[in-house]
């Protein structure tokens, strides 16, 4: 309920890039462990530009989701991502809380 | 994810239906099961489950992995009534994340100077509801405390299974109520949902307060899944 009340709704945001025609990957949250900043099933949209809206752990691994989603589009199959253990990988790829996700990219077609 | 599943997703979550959106993650193949479908898919019950619980995950399944993606109408407050309690009520709706609008047909009450950046309808709930009907993932709160504009959407709430209806006034006021809903043909079990008082016992007095104990009383309700029948105890539809 929260979520929706004040983000931007991420799935129409993708409806509305695919309808210009623009290229795009779908990430999703899939799995999380610990203290993961965004539940399951949250959702990130990526152009093959970089461009974002949404997000799967709130500003922290969002720049590696992007660089792997600009691959998925190009390439086309989907990707799994996983994020964040707690030790100094986590702390500089950003889930410093500790926690780990598992994160689905896929293309929008 | 296909374009058209996309499109057909959103198609269902803007008319406020829930629907999940099922992955097998070895090979991406993907397919939509709306809340009327359920009942026909192989991978019913985890689904059901994703529904009746409102989170998303992994189930195992014979071909792998599978994400199952449950998609929920977001939850929304209709309080009946401009009246002051509504005004507190707004912003902290707000504030804890429920979409909230604000339905009363006295145009002295519903005035945008009273409710800033509101939801505000100045028209019959009955005319409302019948562009924007109530359901399950819909809280409503009647606090006008005149039968004419209250019992309605009153009824309607209960007819719809809103996880929360909850109605200002004494016991006295609720007594005279109830007599009302049962004249009108409303089964006992559907007029005990009604919360009331309204709100949770907190000794709420003041109009701030009893905004306080409204929401309490709601997230409550949310939380423990009450927009499910079988989660409020009850067997047969109202």
């Amino acid at each position: 309920m929260s979520e929706t009340a004040i983000e931007l709704d991420v799935l129409k945001t993708a409806e509305r890039w695919a309808g210009e025609g623009r290229s795009l990957a779908l990430a999703t949250v899939i799995e999380t462990w610990g203290s993961a900043p965004r539940p399951t099933g949250s959702h990130l949209v990526i152009d093959a530009e970089g461009n974002f809206e949404g997000s799967v752990s709130g500003g922290c691994v969002e720049g590696a989701v992007v660089a792997e989603a600009i691959d998925v589009i190009e390439a086309g199959a989907p990707k799994i991502l996983e994020f964040g253990v707690a030790d100094e990988t986590a702390w500089r790829v950003g889930l410093s809380c500790g926690g780990r996700i598992r994160v689905y990219v896929e293309r929008v077609a | 994810m296909d374009r058209t599943l996309l499109a057909a997703l959103n198609e269902e979550r803007a008319a406020r239906r829930a629907a999940v959106v099922v992955t097998e993650l070895a090979t991406g193949r993907q397919r939509l099961v709306r809340e009327s479908e359920v009942g026909g898919d192989p991978l019913a019950d985890p689904i059901e489950k994703a529904i009746r619980s409102g989170k998303s995950g992994i189930a195992e399944t014979g071909a792998g992995e599978v994400f199952l993606n449950a998609h929920l109408p977001p939850a929304r407050i209709v309080a009946i009534g401009a009246v002051h309690i509504s005004q507190a009520l707004a912003p902290m709706a707000k504030i804890a994340g429920f979409d909230f609008e604000i339905i009363d047909p006295r145009t002295a009450f519903a005035t945008p100077e009273r409710f800033p950046g509101a939801v505000l309808t100045a028209e019959w709930p009955e005319d409302v509801l019948k562009a924007r009907p109530l359901d399950a993932y819909t809280a409503v709160c009647v606090i006008t405390h005149d039968p004419k504009i209250d019992d309605h959407p009153l009824i309607s709430a209960l007819k719809a299974g809103c996880f929360y209806v909850g109605a200002l006034g004494s016991r006295k006021t609720h007594a005279r109520r109830v007599e009302r809903l049962i004249g009108a043909g409303i089964p006992q079990s559907s007029i005990d949902r009604i919360e009331a008082p309204i709100g949770a016992d907190i000794g709420a007095s003041t109009p701030g307060e009893i905004a306080v104990a409204i929401l309490a009383s709601v997230i409550e309700a949310f939380r423990k899944r009450k927009m499910f029948a079988e989660r409020r105890g009850e067997k047969e539809p109202a």
